[in-house]
């Protein structure tokens, strides 16, 4: 437990210094997934970061391809490649481009940014390896805003329908997008009951609750033959005071060196 | 050229047991044999093209071999980002095989014309396009991009007969010389090649010899082999039932002015800027556009009798 609150919180470290050395956007976005990513790497996904390519691995897809921060982060702090390959986020040549790539760094499996993309693709991976009777399994993590896609809603049909129970959707529900509230832009309530209407299995947690993110992860797939989603509810820039309280500011904006300070020292003091 | 299409993946999927074909809820009465024999690897998707194209990268970036199959403004334009990121971007064994190219479905309208579809395709990097002429062309297309592992796109016409002699070899990017004649050429694409045939051999009774080339590979273009051929002749014609913007003409032209070649004239037939809002065949609605045989006939002769 511990362990997974010191690892949650190298990985904020790891985005913060990519954005503030970047000048990029989408920090708070890849705040919010932190504690998501901590526990699905360090603790569910079958993966060996000396073999990315292992055709038995786990898959995580990155949807929400612009908090892919938060993915280089995880994925550094796992050993799929050095951490100071993190300063190089976003500039000309990098391996690390601002929206997940697959062929650049080892451990990104997918080339998302387009908002939409992660979860049919997820699903196509799903019925190769149903196909193949191959136990792995395919982790999608979304946004909220991403569910106002129509393909969300087509590939949660088909998944259902071809009874795909090797694909888990996570919801990094920040309860945000690009202009605002996602309650004021497009109501998606009553959320879990939509995808509960999409023939989901879905749980609904506190996405920020290490425990209760582990013990919904083992707990996968909630139903035999049905693919599960589970709902977590997280804050835009967790962890960060300043963020978390102008949270569609800090989807544009990036720290500067004070911010970047300040945003350090509330981390080191969080139990 | 679907029988000829079903049949040959019919004899790869024997051999492959990688092969898949998603359809977008189309197909009837040419798949149900294949769904028969390979109940586990036809996957009827719903009426969800976008999600479709994605659902089939998602299949090809663990090592199946999908053919994904609509009619053309379905299986091309309403899924073009997921063609776009999920298949060229990621450079995924991804084979589209869209029906109905041209004015094929003529009195559906214009929502299933699919005039546009190269334009929008070009370019994109890594697709390979395919626009065979008829089902020889069909076989050994589908064959050879087997083969040739990654996106791939065939724009599909009705013909299941064939046009050219049998001697005629279909390589992927070579241009096939389907007759030879002295007094220039003619490039034709999918269905124009069998006008073009009509419009070479009333050509001939007119004491006018062209050369006939069916471009079935819109990319890549061995242009090397085309312009080895151009280079021969003053006059140069593209026919293609598809919008002159971007189609085989902008194509031809583009590779004729790459190669230094812009003393050669050059006119393309195909469909101008204008929809059209009424009903009507496919020989309707290409006299309409004046891309049948009489007003293309109407203009080249032109060339020969006046030096235009």
């Amino acid at each position: 437990m511990n362990n997974y609150k010191e690892i949650a919180k190298e990985i904020r470290r790891g985005i913060l210094l990519q954005h503030f050395l970047s000048k990029e956007s989408h920090v708070g976005s890849a705040l919010s997934c932190a504690d998501i990513l901590t526990v699905l790497y360090f603790g569910i996904l079958k993966i060996n970061p000396k073999k990315p390519s292992d055709p038995n691995r786990d898959r995580f897809i990155l949807s929400k391809g612009h908090a892919v921060a938060a993915l280089y982060a995880t994925l550094a702090e796992k050993g799929f490649f050095p951490k100071k390959m993190l300063e190089t986020f976003c500039q000309n040549d990098s391996l690390l481009p601002g929206h997940s790539t697959k062929d650049t760094a080892p451990g990104v499996e997918v080339s998302t940014g387009g908002l939409g993309h992660g979860l049919p693709m997820g699903i196509g991976m799903a019925l190769a390896a149903k196909q193949d009777k191959k136990n792995h399994r395919i982790f999608v993590l979304m946004s909220d805003g991403e569910c106002n896609e129509g393909t969300t809603w087509e590939s949660a049909l088909f998944a259902a329908h071809h009874r795909l129970d090797n694909i888990v959707v996570m919801v990094d529900r920040n309860g945000q997008q690009g202009l605002g509230k996602t309650k004021d832009i497009i109501n998606m309530d009553p959320f879990k009951e939509k995808w509960e209407a999409f023939g989901w299995s879905a749980k609904e947690i506190d996405g920020h609750n290490i425990i209760a993110i582990e013990k919904t992860l083992q707990s996968i797939p909630f139903k035999k033959n049905v693919p599960s989603i589970i709902i977590a509810n997280t804050i835009k820039g967790k962890g960060v005071s300043y963020m978390e309280k102008n949270q569609l500011t800090w989807h544009y904006k990036n720290p500067n060196e004070e911010q970047h300070k300040i945003a350090l020292s509330e981390l080191d003091k969080q139990p | 050229m679907r029988k000829t299409f079903i049949d040959t993946l019919t004899q790869l999927a024997r051999q492959d047991k990688d092969i898949m074909l998603l359809t977008g809820d189309l197909g009837f009465s040419v798949f149900e044999d294949f769904a028969k024999e390979f109940p586990n690897r036809f996957i009827n998707c719903g009426v969800m093209e976008q999600s479709m194209i994605s659902i089939a990268a998602g299949l090809a970036l663990d090592g199946k071999k999908p053919y994904v199959y609509s009619i053309i403004p379905f299986a091309t334009m309403r899924p073009f980002e997921q063609i776009r990121n999920d298949v060229c971007y990621q450079n995924l064994n991804v084979k589209i095989i869209g029906i109905g190219a041209g004015f094929l479905y003529g009195a559906f309208g214009s929502t299933h014309h699919a005039i546009e579809d190269i334009a929008i395709l070009r370019p994109l990097p890594n697709l390979t396009i395919l626009s065979p002429a008829d089902a020889n062309e069909t076989k050994a297309l589908v064959l050879q991009s087997y083969q040739k592992s990654g996106p791939t796109y065939i724009r599909m016409v009705k013909a299941e007969k064939n046009l050219a002699p049998t001697h005629i070899k279909t390589i992927i990017s070579k241009p096939s010389i389907i007759q030879t004649g002295k007094d220039g050429v003619l490039i034709a694409t999918g269905t124009c090649v069998e006008m073009g045939l009509d419009i070479v051999a009333t050509l001939k009774e007119n004491g006018i010899h062209l050369t006939l080339i069916s471009l079935h590979t819109l990319k890549p273009v061995d242009e090397k082999s085309l312009t080895h051929t151009l280079k021969k002749h003053n006059r140069v014609f593209t026919l293609e039932e598809h919008r002159m913007a971007g189609g085989l003409g902008s194509l031809v032209a583009e590779i004729m002015m790459r190669h230094n070649l812009g003393k050669i004239t050059l006119e393309n037939f195909g469909i101008n800027d204008n929809y059209h809002v009424l009903t009507g065949h496919q020989e309707h609605l290409a006299a309409f556009y004046s891309i049948d045989m009489k007003s293309i006939f109407k203009k080249i002769i032109k060339h020969y009798k006046y030096g235009k």
